[in-house]
């Protein structure tokens, strides 16, 4: 797919992101829309995948750590032709498939993992990879993740096991930018020097600029460098990109936005 | 399981060691099953499997936490991963990846609890899991097994792995233990045992506490108390119909486990029992405090979870409910 044409799947995605976050009243509006790039190249570019079988045995694992973010997925299912895209619009609803963080229990085709207690997905991606491995097939694990969620404890062990277990087919991907519910990641708990962890815990780190899809499909593409090496890419993003009112202000970390405003913050997104 | 039968000591075996045997004989009949360790291998006898099939043991290091959600990846790519380290650690440092990955994606991963309950002996309180029952019962799509001496734990393991789909715990010992049912047991998950029969009053007890309820109804007998002996080995989904038939017919029972008197085997049967047919109910276990250094035999018979305690309170009961 041309840079152009992945352009405007983020575009449509970021669009879903508002519709479904204003018709269900409550959602995570900034970080689902600072990720929509990256899900636009791994979606439409990086994963392999069916979405007409969405257990097909040889599908790449896309874990979604944070699970908070979940509005970013479901738009990037929906536009991949998982299941129909005016379901986005019954986000957060009673006896939705579209739980408020990813419910598997709920049947949403292309949902690899209930997840949204933070700090787990590396692991359930460590355990993937490993099966991958164990079983010799070829498909890959890929997990997202929050900057505020490295200071869990528990992404270091999977870390760790991801580099004593020569995981190279394993490619996590950081969100980084820089905020969280708190505020600034720098004042609620440094995590910096984050390229330094990850290398000392035995990863390549590679970085890429967040909201150039070029630069992000070179990156992802570019993974494994080394054999036997798991790869971190750090996306740097700006949380609530592509809305004027919203990029990079943490308010909108868990913020919906009002549902009069809709139609002028997608007017926004189209025409800047 | 015959309760017409008198059952004798078999001779002294560890449940853990049931447990390793029973995973290598599952991974012997499955190429699926694959085994986890997080450093303390040979103690919980997972070295069994690990020497068999070294290519399927996976070591995860001291990092429980990372090794539980790990289960869940592996449980969804197609494996059938046996986590086993101590049950202070396998169950209460992972709650939330088991309540997470493992039980709210329903996964079939079986987590082993060794070293459960006061018998673990001179470690002392820190490595005495004695509420690894409480956690694991309130998890929604949780199995939760119990056995009661090695060959049960054995076969525990085997109906884990080949007669359930879902999340499985299982907790077992580290005490040489009495091994007294016959081997090559099936265990059914979800159904009761009915060791002995008595119309007076009902013990029912989990895990090493099955031994010392038998051994109290024997010497109960001698007296023409007739006390009804039941297993439960599996405590989730507990069987409803084995406990409101003892409370209809005995109208009293008693309970035992090495675990915290709250939100145990006791706490399950008194569920049952209140909601169905109300009896009065006297729950044997820990006494909402934590263990202690010593030998085994010495905390067992310090914290009352021996046959002489449950013959005590059985006569107590008798007397307070005729
Ligand atoms: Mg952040």
């Amino acid at each position: 797919m041309s840079v152009r044409d992945l352009e405007k799947q983020s575009m449509r995605i970021r669009e879903w992101v508002l519709r479904s976050i204003a018709e269900a009243g409550s959602g995570h509006t900034g970080g689902s829309l600072g990720l929509a790039d990256v899900f636009a190249v791994l979606y439409f570019q990086i994963l392999r995948h069916r979405p007409e079988d969405p257990s097909w045995a040889h599908r790449d694992r896309l874990v979604l750590s944070i699970g908070h973010v979940a509005p970013v997925l479901y738009a990037s299912l929906a536009l991949s032709g998982y299941f129909p895209e005016e379901e986005l619009l019954t986000l957060r609803k009673l006896g939705s498939r579209l739980q408020g963080h990813p419910g598997r229990d709920h049947g949403l085709p292309g949902v690899e993992l209930s997840a949204g207690s933070l700090g787990q997905g590396l692991s359930v991606s460590v355990g993937m990879a490993l099966s991958a491995k164990h079983l010799n097939t070829d498909w890959r694990g890929y997990s997202i993740h929050g900057d505020g969620e490295l200071q869990e404890g528990a992404i270091w062990e999977a870390a760790m096991s991801a580099a004593h277990h020569k995981l190279d087919n394993l490619v996590a991907i950081v969100d980084r930018n820089h905020v969280q519910i708190d505020g600034y990641t720098k004042e609620v708990m440094e995590i910096e020097p984050l390229e330094d962890k990850f290398r000392a815990f035995g990863w390549e780190v590679l970085h890429c600029d967040g909201h150039d899809h070029a630069h992000i499909r070179s990156t992802l593409q570019n993974a494994p460098i080394t054999p036997g090496v798991p790869t971190v890419v750090i996306a740097k993003t700006n949380m609530g990109k592509g809305v004027p009112h919203i990029e990079n202000d943490y308010r909108w970390h868990g913020k919906p936005l009002p549902k009069k405003e809709l139609e002028s913050f997608i007017n926004a997104l189209y025409h800047g | 399981m015959d309760s017409n039968k008198q059952y004798h000591n078999l001779g002294d075996k560890p449940t853990r060691l049931g447990f390793g045997q029973g995973l290598k004989e599952a991974g012997q009949r499955n190429p699926r099953v694959v085994a986890l360790g997080a450093d303390i291998t040979g103690s919980v006898n997972v070295n069994l499997f690990k020497e068999e099939f070294p290519g399927r043991f996976f070591s995860l290091g001291i990092a429980e936490q990372n090794a539980a959600a790990v289960c869940a990846g592996m449980a969804l790519s197609g494996l059938i991963p046996v986590f086993t380290t101590y049950a202070a650690f396998s169950v209460m440092r992972t709650a939330d990846q088991m309540r997470v990955s493992i039980c709210y994606n329903n996964v079939h991963t079986i987590i082993g609890g060794a070293h459960a309950g006061i018998s673990v002996g001179p470690d002392g309180a820190t490595h005495q899991a004695l509420e690894d029952i409480a956690v694991t019962r309130s998890l929604p799509n949780m199995t939760v097994l119990s056995p009661c001496d090695a060959n049960q734990t054995h076969q525990a393991v085997i109906a884990a792995i080949e007669k359930i789909n879902g999340p499985v715990y299982i907790r077992f010992g580290r005490e040489a233990a009495p091994n007294f049912t016959p081997e090559n047991t099936p265990l059914v998950p979800g159904k009761g045992q009915c060791l002995k029969e008595g119309e007076d009053i009902t013990i029912i007890a989990t895990g090493h506490m099955v031994w010392h309820a038998l051994q109290a109804a024997y010497t109960l007998e001698k007296d023409n108390i007739n006390a009804r002996v039941i297993n439960i080995h599996t405590i989730k989904p507990i069987d409803k119909e084995i406990i409101i038939r003892a409370a209809r017919e005995t109208k009293k029972i008693v309970t035992a486990e090495e675990h915290q008197v709250t939100g145990g085997l006791g706490a399950a049967v008194t569920e049952v029992s209140a909601q169905n047919y109300p009896v009065p109910v006297k729950i044997t276990g820990m006494p909402d405090c934590f263990g202690e250094s010593g030998e085994p035999k010495e905390l067992m018979n310090k914290y009352g979870l021996s046959s002489q305690n449950l013959e005590k309170q059985c006569r107590i009961m008798m007397e307070q409910t005729p």
